[in-house]
C-alpha cells in the first residue's frame, strides 16, 4: 500500500475507533435528526396525501442539519493536543488527511441515514411509486456532496471566531444546488417521475467539488 | 494616480446626473407599465455591475492563490463588498417594480432565485472575512471565492431546470427593446460602472491605509518598554 493511502487508512480507522468508543457525534446526530422529524410532523400534517410532495425536502433538511453537527466535531478533536499542528509540520500529504475525514464523515452520515429512513417511512407513511433503488443512488451522491463540502468548510471555519455558527453560513449557500438536486430527485422518485437530470447534476457537482476541494485543501490547511 | 481620482469623481458625478435625467425624463414612457418601468434603468445596470464585480472577485482570488500578492487580495475584498451592495440594489429594486407590474413582491422564478443565491454566496464570503483571524483571511477567502464562483453555473443550471419544469404565469416575455430605451440603459450602465469603480478605488485605498495603521500599532506595541501600560 502506498504511503498516502496508508495515512488515509490509519486516520480513518483512528476516527472510527474514537467514534465507536465515545459515540459523541453519532448520538447527538441521531437525537438531533429525531427532533427535527418530530418538530416537522407538528408543523405539517404528516399523514396527508400532500406529505409525499414535501417528504423529500423534509428528509434532506433533517440530514443536512444533523450532518452539520457531525462536521463541526470532525476537526475539533484534532485541535486538542495540537494534533493538527503536528500534522501540518509532518511530511504527510494533506489530501490523505482530507480523504480520511471525508470518508469518515460519509460513513457517519450514511449510518445516520440508514437508521433514520425507516422512521421517516413509518412517520410519514411513505411508499415509493418509482424504483426505490434509485433513492439509494441519490442518497449516496447527495451525502457525498454534503460531506465533501462540509469537511472542507469545517476545516476552513476551524480557526475562525465562533466556528460552530460559521460552518452552516459557508456550507449552505454553496450547497444549495446540490440540496435542490437531492430534494427534487427524491421527490421525483417518490412520485414515480424521472430523476435523470437531477442525478446527472449531482454526479457533476460531486466530481467538480471533490476535485476543487482536493486541489485547495492543502492551501487551506496551511493558511497562516 | 492621486490626481486622477478627483477627475474621475467629477466625470462620474456628471455621468450620474445625466443618466438620472435620461432615466426619469429623457427615456420614453413604456406603453403598458407606465413610469414604473423606469426603475429598469437602475435595476439592470446594477445587476450587470454586480456580476462584473463578482467576476473580478473570482479573478483576483485566483491571482492571490497563485501569486500571493496582497494587492490581489485587496481587490478581491473590495469587489465582493461593492458587488454585494449592487446585488442588494438589484434585489430591492426588483420587488418594487414587481409589485405594481406582476401584483406580487416576489416569485421563485429562475432569475430572482439565482440572483438571491448569488447574493447569499457572497454575503457568506464577507462573513468569513469578518470572522477569521487576520493572518489567514486572504487564503481562506480566496479558496471560498473560487468554490463560490464554481457554484454559480450549478445554481443557474439547476434553477433553470427547476423553474422551467413549473412555469410561472407572471413571467414577462423577452421581446425587443426600443433603441432609445437601450441607449438610456447603456448610459446608466456606464455611469454605474464608473461609480462602482470609484467606490472600489477609494475602498481599496482605505483598506491599504487600515493595514498600514494596524502594522504600525503592532510595531509600536512590540517596541514599547516592557511593563508599560498605555
Amino acid at each position: 500500500m502506498s504511503a498516502p493511502a496508508g495515512i488515509t487508512r490509519v486516520t480513518l480507522l483512528k476516527d472510527l475507533r474514537l467514534e465507536w468508543r465515545s459515540k459523541d457525534a453519532s448520538n447527538s446526530m441521531l437525537f438531533f435528526s429525531l427532533l427535527v422529524v418530530v418538530v416537522f410532523s407538528f408543523s405539517f400534517d404528516p399523514s396527508a396525501e400532500e406529505s409525499r410532495q414535501i417528504a423529500g425536502g423534509l428528509i434532506w433538511v433533517a440530514f443536512l442539519f444533523a450532518a452539520v453537527v457531525a462536521l463541526n466535531q470532525t476537526w475539533a478533536r484534532e485541535i486538542r493536543n495540537q494534533v493538527l499542528d503536528a500534522y501540518r509540520v509532518s511530511p504527510a500529504p494533506a489530501n490523505s488527511l482530507f480523504v480520511a475525514k471525508v470518508v469518515g464523515n460519509f460513513i457517519f452520515v450514511s449510518v445516520l441515514e440508514a437508521l433514520m429512513t425507516p422512521l421517516f417511512i413509518a412517520f410519514y407513511r411513505l411508499r415509493s411509486i418509482g424504483p426505490a433503488w434509485q433513492l439509494l443512488v441519490v442518497a449516496v451522491l447527495g451525502t457525498w456532496a454534503l460531506v465533501v463540502n462540509g469537511t472542507f468548510f469545517a476545516a476552513m471555519s476551524l480557526r475562525t471566531r465562533s466556528r460552530e455558527i460559521m460552518l452552516p453560513l459557508l456550507l449552505f449557500p454553496i450547497s444549495l444546488p446540490a440540496i435542490l438536486a437531492m430534494v427534487q430527485a427524491t421527490t421525483a422518485i417518490l412520485n414515480g417521475e424521472g430523476a435523470r437530470f437531477w442525478m446527472t447534476l449531482l454526479v457533476t457537482y460531486d466530481l467538480v467539488f471533490t476535485t476543487v476541494c482536493l486541489l485547495l485543501f492543502e492551501t487551506v490547511l496551511n493558511a497562516e | 494616480m492621486k490626481r486622477l481620482f478627483p477627475i474621475l469623481g467629477v466625470v462620474t458625478a456628471a455621468l450620474l446626473v445625466y443618466a438620472l435625467y435620461m432615466a426619469l425624463i429623457g427615456a420614453p414612457t413604456e406603453q403598458t407599465m407606465g413610469n414604473v418601468q423606469r426603475i429598469f434603468y437602475y435595476h439592470v445596470p446594477s445587476a450587470w455591475t454586480a456580476f462584473v464585480l463578482f467576476f473580478v472577485n473570482f479573478g483576483a482570488s485566483i491571482v492571490y492563490l497563485v501569486k500571493r500578492k496582497v494587492a490581489a487580495d485587496r481587490v478581491a475584498l473590495v469587489s465582493a463588498e461593492v458587488g454585494v451592495v449592487f446585488c442588494t440594489v438589484v434585489l430591492v429594486t426588483g420587488p418594487i417594480w414587481a409589485r405594481p407590474v406582476w401584483g406580487i413582491w416576489w416569485t421563485w422564478d429562475m432569475r430572482l432565485t439565482s440572483t438571491l443565491v448569488l447574493w447569499l454566496i457572497y454575503v457568506s464570503y464577507l462573513f468569513l472575512r469578518r470572522f477569521s483571524s487576520s493572518g489567514e483571511t486572504p487564503t481562506l477567502a480566496a479558496a471560498l471565492a473560487v468554490l463560490g464562483a464554481l457554484c454559480v453555473p450549478f445554481v443557474y443550471f439547476s434553477i433553470w431546470f427547476f423553474r422551467t419544469q413549473h412555469p410561472q404565469p407572471v413571467m414577462g416575455g423577452g421581446g425587443s427593446i426600443d433603441p432609445r430605451m437601450l441607449h438610456v440603459l447603456l448610459i446608466n450602465w456606464l455611469a454605474f460602472s464608473c461609480f462602482a469603480f470609484l467606490v472600489c478605488w477609494s475602498r481599496y485605498r482605505l483598506e491599504k491605509l487600515q493595514r498600514e495603521v494596524d502594522q504600525a500599532h503592532a510595531l509600536e506595541s512590540l517596541m514599547a518598554p516592557r511593563g508599560s501600560v498605555r
